[in-house]
């Protein structure tokens, strides 16, 4: 008889992991916090806190310059987070991950560094009807100074990709750059990036993928997904605000030229020029937020300690609860596809009622959702709404927040109907 | 935040809808929502003193019931007065404290209001005002 290996995902205790954050310990509006958009932006763990703590208490000095004892330690800290990066992504070379301001920096230097000096009149660039400004508008920005032609992907009446469209799309040009979100940060929509990726290479086109939605929430292994750009986000992944990554090929990011100019970027600089440095150095000029990545290492351990499995499956359970609370309520609209094939974000709307009044009164509750348009507004315009409600949840959300949304929906309704 | 005067206009917008052949409008919306709003203005036959104000689009109860006050304020006073109006004036009428986010949605018919009458009137667009008519929806 054949040996029968068993894997268990580990279960996610969410009750035990707030204890976690310290932001839970106080009351808002007199009241618990049940927060419910953590897909705008986590809260922060103790131990990432206390991580950037400590690295400013007895480490901190500028990075790649002083010989002495503390700009060591610091450089060490800032170069182990990009290892900590570089193995959560499962990059082939820690020199591939380059840290950014954010993933929309990091799409940025993509979009300036790449596309301005290979795209031009001919070629296409496909974007999707889901994605976020942040993969959008660079796009359609540098399409349009290089004379690209700017193409959209449509989505099904369920959020999902047209995927048969796809060669349709390509009709009469070149395409060169295929750009999308692993995760719809509004329907929550788990994008088949690597159906989109092979498209793209069959064209020997670039993947360009914003993983700032899918990596707090599932693996991503950019080998695997088979895109040639992935960026990500700290602030997503209970890290700090104001650093990110972009991973990239490495014979990409050889070619490409820099995106900003000024210290440690270079390799020599005289009146006349000046040369490059070896990457990802080149990508990163100036000062950079050295313990924010600190930081962001450390939520990177914080969140692979837990298990990036588990988060996962703990938040197809929360997407299923709330789909099947907010079903009961027949003036309750939800958009997007069935829990199983998304992430634990729900975008609704009450009846009549504005989302932002919704926000309102929730908060009134201390409930905390984000109302709005969630920088997509191409694919508010496909739903045709101005905006929507959204419910995002993370490893720290448990089931009796959503009842307490039910709850508060029912006030509002009491009010405003 | 949502008191009885509040609900009232909500519930019960005045002067809503369109005024066809009107003497003055303006469209605006706002980017943090993308709520829209269009305002009418019909003039008396002074051509200064305000007749008829009516607003159509989609918004939050604070900017439907913040433009539906505005009506009642508007209403028999002169292009130029309205202009004028400060518009801590509208936020008395309002009455509530207000976040700088929802200041925005307040304010909303009132800014879309001096466009229409700068167009019509040449009426003063104070700073303050100027991005909503470069942000006029075609």
């Amino acid at each position: 008889m054949a040996d029968v290996a068993v894997t268990e995902t580990r279960k996610l205790d969410a009750q035990k992991l707030r204890a976690d954050f310290p932001i839970f310990e106080q009351l808002i509006h007199g009241k618990p916090l049940s927060f419910l958009d953590s897909a705008a932006s986590s809260q922060k763990p103790r131990q990432v806190l206390d991580a950037i703590r400590t690295f400013y208490e007895t480490s901190y000095a500028n990075v790649h310059r002083g010989v002495y004892e503390l700009a060591e330690r610091a450089t060490a800290g800032y170069e182990g987070a990009r290892e900590t990066v570089a193995r959560f992504l499962n990059a082939s070379s820690t020199r591939e991950v380059i840290f950014t301001r954010n993933a929309t920096e990091g799409i940025n230097l993509v979009a300036y560094a790449w596309g301005l000096n290979n795209l031009g009149p001919g070629d296409v660039v496909v974007v999707t009807q889901l994605e976020h400004h942040s993969n959008f508008v660079p796009w359609q920005y540098i399409a349009h100074r290089t004379g690209a032609d700017f193409r959209m992907l449509a989505l099904d009446e369920q959020g999902e990709l047209r995927l048969d469209e796809l060669d349709d799309l390509a009709g009469g040009g070149r395409v060169k750059v295929v750009a999308a979100g692993l995760v719809s940060n509004s329907l929550g929509s788990v994008n088949p990036v690597e159906k989109l990726a092979a498209w793209a290479h069959e064209r020997a086109a670039i993947m360009v993928c914003d993983a700032a939605q899918g990596a707090p929430h599932r693996v991503v292994d950019v080998q695997a997904l088979g895109a040639d750009f992935v960026a990500i986000t700290a602030h997503k992944l209970c890290g700090p605000s104001g650093i990110g990554a972009v991973w990239g090929r490495m014979e990409l990011l050889e070619a490409m030229e820099p995106f900003n100019l000024g210290g440690h970027m270079i390799s020599r600089v005289r009146f006349e020029d000046t040369s490059w440095g070896e990457v990802p150095a080149k990508f990163e000029a100036g000062t950079q937020a050295i313990a924010e990545a600190v930081g962001f290492g450390a939520a990177i351990d914080y969140i692979s300690e837990v298990g990036l499995d588990a988060i996962e499956r703990h938040e197809h359970e929360l997407a299923a609860y709330a789909l099947d609370r907010l079903a009961e309520l027949p003036w309750v609209k939800t958009y997007g596809p069935p829990a199983d094939r998304r992430a634990g974000i729900v975008s609704f709307n009450v009846e009549d009622i504005h989302p932002h009044d919704v926000a309102q009164i929730l908060d009134g509750e201390g409930v905390a959702i984000r109302a709005g348009h969630h920088c997509c507004q191409p694919l508010m315009a496909k739903l045709g709404v101005a905006a929507t409600n959204r419910a995002s949840f993370y490893l720290y959300t448990v089931p009796d927040e959503i009842d307490r949304l039910v709850d508060g929906l029912h006030k509002v309704r009491k009010i405003l109907s | 935040m949502y008191r009885e005067v509040i609900l009232d206009h909500y519930k019960n917008p005045r002067g809503h809808g369109v005024i066809e052949d009107a003497d003055a409008e303006a469209e605006g919306f706002n980017p943090l929502c993308g709520d829209e709003v269009s305002i009418y203005v019909s003039f008396a036959e002074d051509g200064e003193t305000i007749d008829d104000v009516k607003f159509s689009g989609r918004g939050c109860a604070i900017s439907q019931a913040a433009t539906s006050m505005l009506v009642d304020m508007a209403k028999g006073r002169k292009a130029q007065e309205l202009a004028d109006l400060p518009k801590d004036d509208l936020l008395d009428e309002i009455g509530i404290p207000l976040t700088p986010i929802r200041l925005k949605c307040a304010l909303l018919g009132l800014g879309v209001l001096k466009v229409a009458l700068h167009r019509a009137k040449g009426t003063p667009l104070p700073q303050e005002w100027a991005g909503l008519d470069e942000l006029e929806l075609k």
